[in-house]
């Protein structure tokens, strides 16, 4: 049996003025004891509310939700001890220091005087927050408050622990930190639930990978599994002129075994191939003996954005920079 | 990052379960305690009550004092308990905006996720606004008694008096936190609060006699729940003058218990009003 199991959640929110939006629209889930699954999609796939459904902040319209078998919607007072939230934006006070911030959470899990300030200095240790021990968080960067914040959700040892996020808005460097910290909780045992809206971070931090579009999960399975279902390798070529394009697309069509996606202004072109070494070679021959020049050429296995494009239609992100914290509600 | 090495399979350490009263006793206290130290930060809160009733204090009696005349007494004398609940009433604003930006930067979504009283909260927060007030409150009386503003009645009236404008305020402070979370703004809620409490303050006995007011004005002057915040304060400090008109209605005669009904009633309302909304509140 799993450990986290939601059936059915739907959740309706009407903006004043617009259109009816199903953040939720019947999200099944299923997470085993000890596992780490990542809920990947878009903004607005309905991650985050999800998370809120689970971690006893909002109600779903309708559907069911047990943690560890207790019922989420019925009995929140039980979850909530034995739950660690981190949520997608630091929910850290930014007039206590780092030091107070911990200590303030562990006394409201009820943990204790003593308890709560052993508990915080080995936190401030564990996740080399020294610095911000006796200092206001309001100073600090965005890094050093979500660390703050993900020790916050790790207080009292939580047997489930709910990541929105973690990396969103992060510097490059932070998000690898971030990830050690992630890969090194998940190594104990914890059951994590992580949404992110990065490939790479799913197929770095999850075990298991639910792919959510539009408030439902739309494919599950393990990273290598998400790939499989795609099929065979990729060849990717790309152009030194955009001219060149409706002639490549051609000639990947001919070789390839799909209908081949231009991206990059016309310049960067992708088809499917089940047996790539070779496609690979009649098509750099029929390209050399075109003319057309080449700036780049290669296979490549399947990254999660092609199943990402291949289950919705459309790509996961725009870019891969980190997103800037303007997300609407979701 | 230093390599980082958990034991977080440890199962949840718990103290002893205690009662559920201590468990709500603690955590009001450990989020008043938040707040505390939140005005102790922020320096600006600090300057804000206690250097603006100061300055309210002295511009009513040295502007207004030469032109209002209030027989029998002096406007010093009159216009005291009106800057008292103007203030603390303005006071327990803060609140309003402190949950809207709570909600703001997420942390009402870490306390909801907590096995914590969801009052506890707002106690702290309406706690805190207590606070704020009782020192503006002492910094004004003192810089009153240095004007010339006198206390002419009993220590047990005088005690009386700061217990009603604090407790008013207090009952206010869960308004606004109410608002607050329903706004979710902390700018709106500044300018909100301005716009309805300028108007509660200022139609009303706080700086002027009501009866000087033209009549649809002064009808609400009379009752207003302001008006008879300050007409308690003002008895009970013994600042009117033997003899001085009373407004012929029941509010005005009987200020005191209009004011503790008034207490009453808006935390009847409001507590639970405002726990609830918090219960199903989330940022963004």
């Amino acid at each position: 049996m799993s450990f986290i199991e939601a059936a059915g959640l739907t959740k309706t929110y009407t903006p004043r003025g617009s259109k009816p939006v199903h953040a939720l629209d019947g999200l099944d889930l299923a997470v085993p004891q000890g596992t780490v699954t990542a809920l990947l999609g878009p903004n607005g796939a309905g991650k985050t509310t999800t998370v809120k459904v689970l971690t006893t902040l909002i109600r779903p319209d309708s559907g069911s939700a047990r943690i560890g078998g207790i019922d989420v919607l019925a009995h929140p007072q039980q979850i909530r001890p034995i739950i660690g939230v981190s949520g997608q934006y630091a929910a850290v006070d930014e007039y206590l220091t780092g030091f107070e911030n911990l200590d303030m959470v562990g006394r409201l899990y009820h943990l204790g005087a003593k308890q709560s300030r052993i508990r915080a200095q080995e936190l401030i240790t564990l996740f080399d927050l020294e610095e911000a021990k006796n200092r206001p968080v309001k100073g600090f960067s965005g890094g050093m408050r979500r660390r703050i914040d993900l020790a916050g959700a790790l207080v009292t040892r939580p047997q489930v622990l709910f990541l929105d996020e973690p990396t969103t808005g992060l510097d490059p460097r932070s998000r690898l930190g971030m990830w050690d910290v992630i890969n090194s909780l998940v190594g104990q045992g914890t059951t994590v639930l992580l949404t992110t809206q990065y490939l790479e971070e799913a197929d770095q931090l999850a075990d298991s990978i639910s792919v959510i579009d539009d408030g439902k999960v739309i494919a599950e399975g393990t990273s290598d599994e998400l790939k499989a279902s795609i099929g065979g390798q990729r060849i990717e070529i790309t152009l030194v002129d955009p001219g060149d394009s409706s002639a490549a697309v051609e000639v990947l069509r001919r070789f390839g075994n799909s209908e081949p996606s231009v991206g990059g202004e016309g310049r960067e072109l992708t088809v499917d191939a089940a047996h790539a070494p070779e496609a690979l070679q009649h098509v750099l021959a029929e390209l050399g003996a075109r003319g057309i020049r080449l700036f780049d050429a290669g296979m490549r296995r399947p990254t999660l954005d092609d199943v990402f494009l291949r289950l919705t239609g459309h790509v996961a992100t725009e870019d891969d920079a980190p997103a800037l914290q303007t997300q609407g509600r979701h | 990052m230093t390599t980082t090495t958990t034991t977080t399979t440890a199962a949840t350490t718990t103290r002893a379960a205690a009662s559920p009263i201590a468990d709500w006793f603690s955590d009001g206290w450990i989020t008043t305690r938040r707040n505390l130290i939140k005005i102790k930060r922020v320096p600006d809160i600090l300057v804000f009550t206690t250097l603006q009733p100061i300055m309210f204090v002295l511009l009513f009696t040295y502007v207004y004092a030469g032109v209002i005349n209030i027989p029998g007494s002096s406007y010093t004398e009159f216009i005291m308990a009106g800057i008292f609940a103007q203030t603390i009433v303005f006071g327990s604003t803060y609140s309003g905006s402190a949950m809207a930006q709570d909600l703001k930067v997420g942390i009402i979504d870490r306390f909801r996720t907590l096995p914590m009283s969801p009052s506890a909260v707002l106690i702290g927060r309406t706690n805190g606004d207590l606070f704020i007030n009782a020192v503006s409150l002492a910094v004004m009386m003192t810089t009153g008694l240095i004007v010339g503003w006198r206390i002419r009645s009993t220590p047990l009236e005088a005690i009386g008096a700061v217990a009603l404008l604090l407790l008013f305020a207090y009952a206010f402070s869960w308004v606004m936190a109410y608002i607050g979370m329903t706004v979710r703004s902390p700018e709106v809620i500044n300018n909100v609060s301005f716009l309805i409490l300028f108007p509660l303050t200022f139609i009303s006995n706080a700086f002027v006699p009501s009866e000087t007011l033209p009549t649809p004005l002064r009808v609400f002057a009379e009752f207003n729940p302001v008006s008879a915040l300050v007409q308690a304060a003002r008895h009970l400090f013994g600042n009117i003058p033997p003899g001085a008109p009373v407004a012929d209605n029941w509010v005005q005669r009987n200020p005191e218990l209009t004011v503790i009904i008034g207490i009453i009633v808006l935390l009847v309302v409001f507590v639970p009003l405002a726990i609830r909304k918090f219960d199903r509140v989330s940022s963004r």
